[in-house]
């Protein structure tokens, strides 16, 4: 018998020749079956280049799903739990999906790519659910993670650094919207998007350019500070724009086995995008009943006193009388950019809302002695970075 | 816009029928909607060739609830009752068995066959019980839930720690082995083998099968009847018992969809862009055809719409008609014969071999036979000195269009009659024409998806608690104001009107509060 060979270890990004060039730490994680960078020189430096110039992250990674097809439409509103009529060809939705009871399965975005065309991208896989999903309906779900590479440009000499690529239609480019430009002989989808929550976009193409694409954009950024970042500088970002993480900041929903364990969309300050106006979408009945009687949990994002950061701290109310835990803190930095100590944490409702006062018992170590403090934070309902430049159009040159 | 019903029901089936007599019966307006030309769903009577009739799909009445019977005022006009049923032999030794009596077997057979008949039918009878109330849900803290299921333990308990113990050894087995245990008349065997898979895509070594064999004698421990006039006129008492109660039944009214608005029923659409409006709807359709098709997967949640896509309901049993310019000859028969349930199984290997093929996707090549020749007691069926006979033929699985394409009917017809012939030498001089029903048109005809006869598999994993799937046992749909009353629905199929009251208990129930 001839042996077969099985590849089991990571798959690359067509990205990575140009990585492992760069890379001289040499820590590497699995991301949804690629390796990915946790940094690549010094997460610092690399943090610093998404605020102060441009970070180029490989996305390569992130689950791709195409949804074609005469239901298409339908398929997605009935998916997620925001209204997809609005999101017209050239747009791209923030969105979240939910299993029958309403517990939170993933977010992720949702490409309209040309008339009745979607991408969904999604940090985890999830091509089981979105096939049993399309039960019932003329639609054509395929994974097309692999035959897609990608790029997040981010920061503020993002849209100089594009500009020198001669990028048409930039200019006029919304956050949330997305061009077609031809480059290299194949089409480059340009989004402005992104997991930072700052001036950046998204750069998806055939992974036979790759190499192409990353030479050119380094030779368009060198003016620019551009700089190639990995997933620890991008992590600090999206705490500061107050993303949520799956696995950090909530569970999706599939992969609990305790109950209790999943958070619906009004327990993750989501409800904004859940709209019971539409159409019938997946858990909007478990929904509706929750928002009629209340929810178990409440998403917050607090303004820490001090400077130790409250990694998986427990949360407390502020009222002498009740001394137990309200909940705990998922995520949490010293964010440089707001000088603040931030967190994104998950406490009891009612409990949590905008203005409260909580306190967060943070155990921090200093050669090698556990100390305790009970820091003093603030419910803050805006993002902890939130710069005007995000949503300029155009945005200011460099 | 015209004006709004208190209830629309879809489909003038047995079920159908009796949800909305009762509905009727409480003060609801009701309206039926069949898209047939006649009611009756599969329960009709059905003229296939000029001047001879037959039921359509089932010819023998044994499941019809009493209950059903009394609260529609029912009058059923038979034409032949309590009939045995007759295991062929090729040599005439026929073995005929009714009640708790079997003749034609060893004194030991018969003793072991009272034994188990008197078994089978307090087990049934347990059963029965629970067919004729909406199932309780589990894990709910609703009292009258957890009281039915009380009750149920309660039942079990108190046939006694034997009898609790054979009962759930038996429930989930299938039949071969037990048979096999206790008789030796292969014909026998082969008999009680295909009572117990006959409408099923179960052989007799499926296990499951003791589970189908019991709801076969739950209601009337298997006692058989003809209605006279066909199964229609069962539906049709059914539906001037409605139409008396001031049910409104239009027919060639095909139900396009449910309309539906923020989650709740609204009526129903008709093929023709009619609109009905009522806050109820009963589908008596099957829950395939009412939640993938008439409402539509967009409307209900993804796990639930995958539950239902994957409700077995597939059908195995062909239908097949002839019209006979006389009877045919069987060996050792008298007249009156005739006139019984005929099976050919000649023993219970048999039965299975006939199965094996269903599995992958073929009809048997030698097929079991239910027969019956309606005709003899109820001389309307066929001109006068003709008779019809009417037989459930197994297996012939659910297939694509072009699998069973001219050729491969034309096959299944030989097989048959070359598996008559050895019983009925002269069947083909007898017979003027022949049409055989396949699950395919059987979809066709009856709008049911997969030609089941039961709206799905009657076995424990679609079964009480999870018929037709998990979490909507209860009749109740997930869209507010709609309900299944079909054989899909608790408890299953058989012309018995269960399905149908128990719906219309639970929606008068609803209403109230």
């Amino acid at each position: 018998m001839t042996p077969v060979g099985i590849n089991t270890g990571r798959l690359r990004s067509p990205f990575y020749p140009r990585l492992a060039e760069l890379d001289s730490l040499n820590t590497w994680h699995n991301w949804a079956g690629y390796s990915s960078a946790e940094a690549l020189y010094c997460e610092d430096m690399e943090y610093f280049a998404i605020r102060n110039s441009t970070g180029v992250f490989d996305i390569t990674p992130m689950t791709k799903y195409r949804i074609t097809g005469p239901d298409a439409l339908d398929y997605l509103n009935r998916l997620v739990t925001r209204d997809m009529k609005k999101i017209k060809p050239g747009r791209v939705a923030y969105a979240i999906w939910c299993d029958d009871q309403g517990q939170v399965i993933d977010d992720g975005t949702i490409f309209h790519l040309r008339e009745g065309e979607y991408r969904l991208c999604s940090q985890e896989r999830h091509l089981a659910w979105l096939t049993t999903a399309a039960i019932g309906f003329n639609v054509t779900v395929k994974e097309e993670t692999a035959e897609i590479a990608a790029l997040a440009v981010q920061g503020p000499t993002s849209y100089s650094v594009l500009k020198n690529m001669e990028i048409d239609g930039l200019e006029t480019l919304k956050p949330f919207g997305l061009i077609h430009h031809q480059i290299f002989g194949v089409e480059l989808m340009v989004s402005r998007t992104g997991f930072t929550g700052d001036l950046g976009y998204e750069l998806w193409i055939d992974p036979a350019k790759a190499i192409e694409l990353w030479d050119a954009l380094f030779e368009a950024g060198k003016l620019h500070g551009i700089r190639a970042i990995g997933t620890h500088a991008l992590d600090l970002a999206r705490k500061e724009a107050g993303y949520l993480a799956p696995f950090e900041d909530f569970l999706p929903a599939e992969t609990t086995v305790r109950t209790g364990r999943t958070r619906s969309p009004l327990e993750i300050g989501m409800e904004w995008l859940v709209d019971f106006n539409k159409d019938n979408f997946n858990g909007r009945r478990a929904l509706l009943k929750e928002k009629a009687e209340g929810s178990t949990w409440q998403l917050v994002k607090l303004d820490i006193e001090g400077n130790k950061t409250a990694d998986h701290s427990y949360i407390y109310a502020d009222d002498k009388k009740n001394s137990d835990e309200i909940g705990y803190i998922t995520s949490a930095a010293w964010s440089p950019v707001c000088k603040q100590n931030i967190a994104l944490g998950t406490v009891r409702a009612p409990h949590g809302k905008p203005g409260d006062i909580l306190w967060v018992e943070v155990y921090y170590q200093r050669e090698m002695q556990w100390n305790r403090v009970m820091a003093k934070a603030t419910v803050v309902d805006k993002p902890f970075w939130f710069p005007a430049r995000r949503g300029a159009t155009p945005p200011a040159p460099f | 816009m015209i004006d709004k019903y208190d209830a629309i029901v879809i489909g003038a089936g047995h079920n159908g029928l009796a949800c909305s007599a009762l509905l009727a019966k409480a003060g609801k307006k009701v309206l039926v909607l069949e898209a047939n030309d006649q009611i009756g769903g599969a329960a009709v009577t059905r003229e296939f060739t000029d001047g001879y009739k037959v039921s359509g799909c089932a010819h023998l009445l044994y499941k019809m609830q009493p209950q059903v019977e009394k609260d529609l005022n029912l009058n059923i006009n038979l034409a032949s009752k309590n009939l045995s049923t007759k295991v062929l032999s090729k040599t005439g030794d026929h073995v005929t068995y009714r009640g708790n009596k079997v003749s034609g077997v060893s004194e030991g057979d018969q003793k072991n066959f009272s034994e188990f008949f008197q078994r089978m039918t307090k087990f049934s009878d347990l059963l029965n019980k629970y067919l004729n109330k909406p199932p309780p849900r589990l894990g709910t803290k609703n009292k009258k839930d957890l009281f039915t299921l009380a009750m149920l333990g309660f039942d079990l308990r108190k046939m006694g720690k034997v009898e609790m113990r054979e009962f759930l050894r038996l429930i989930g087995m299938n039949i071969f082995d037990e048979l096999d245990e206790r008789f030796e008349s292969p014909l026998l065997k082969g008999g009680l083998s295909l009572d117990a898979v006959l409408g099923t895509h179960l052989g007799p070594r499926s296990p499951n099968t003791i589970l189908t064999y019991l709801y076969r004698m739950a209601g009337k421990h298997g006692t058989l009847s003809a209605p006279k006039g066909g199964m229609g006129a069962v539906t049709n008492a059914m539906s001037t018992s409605a139409k008396a109660a001031g049910v409104e039944i239009i027919t060639n009214a095909k139900v396009k969809k449910v309309t539906i608005d923020k989650g709740s029923a609204t009526g129903v659409e008709l093929d023709d862009g009619t609109i009905y409006n009522s806050d109820i709807v009963v589908s008596n359709a099957d829950p395939k055809k009412t939640m993938l098709e008439l409402v539509g997967a967009r409307n209900v949640e993804t796990r639930f719409t995958h539950r239902i896509d994957n409700i077995r309901m597939n059908g195995n049993a062909a239908k097949m008609h002839v019209a006979l310019n006389k009877l045919p000859t069987i060996k050792g028969f008298s007249e009156s014969d005739y006139s019984q349930r005929i099976l050919i199984a000649p023993d219970e290997n048999y039965v299975e071999r006939a199965f094996n093929p269903a599995k992958y996707g073929k009809s048997s090549p030698l097929p079991v036979l239910e027969v019956t020749f309606p005709s003899i007691n109820d001389s309307d069926l066929a001109p006068e000195g003709r008779h019809v006979m009417s037989a459930i033929v197994q297996y012939a699985p659910y297939q694509e269009k072009s699998s069973w394409n001219e050729e491969a009917r034309a096959n299944f017809k030989n097989d048959i009659f070359s598996v008559l012939k050895q019983y009925m030498f002269d069947i083909e001089e007898c017979s003027l024409s022949c049409e055989i029903l396949t699950p395919l048109d059987l979809e066709k005809e009856f709008h049911i998806t997969g030609g089941h006869w039961h709206h799905g598999e009657f076995t424990l994993d679609q079964f009480m608690f999870v018929r037709p799937v998990a979490g909507s046992a209860q009749y109740q749909m997930p869209i507010d104001g709609l309900y299944l009353c079909g054989a899909g629905a608790h408890p299953g199929g058989g012309i018995s009107g269960a399905s149908g009251r128990n719906a219309a208990q639970v929606i008068l129930k609803r209403e109230k509060k």
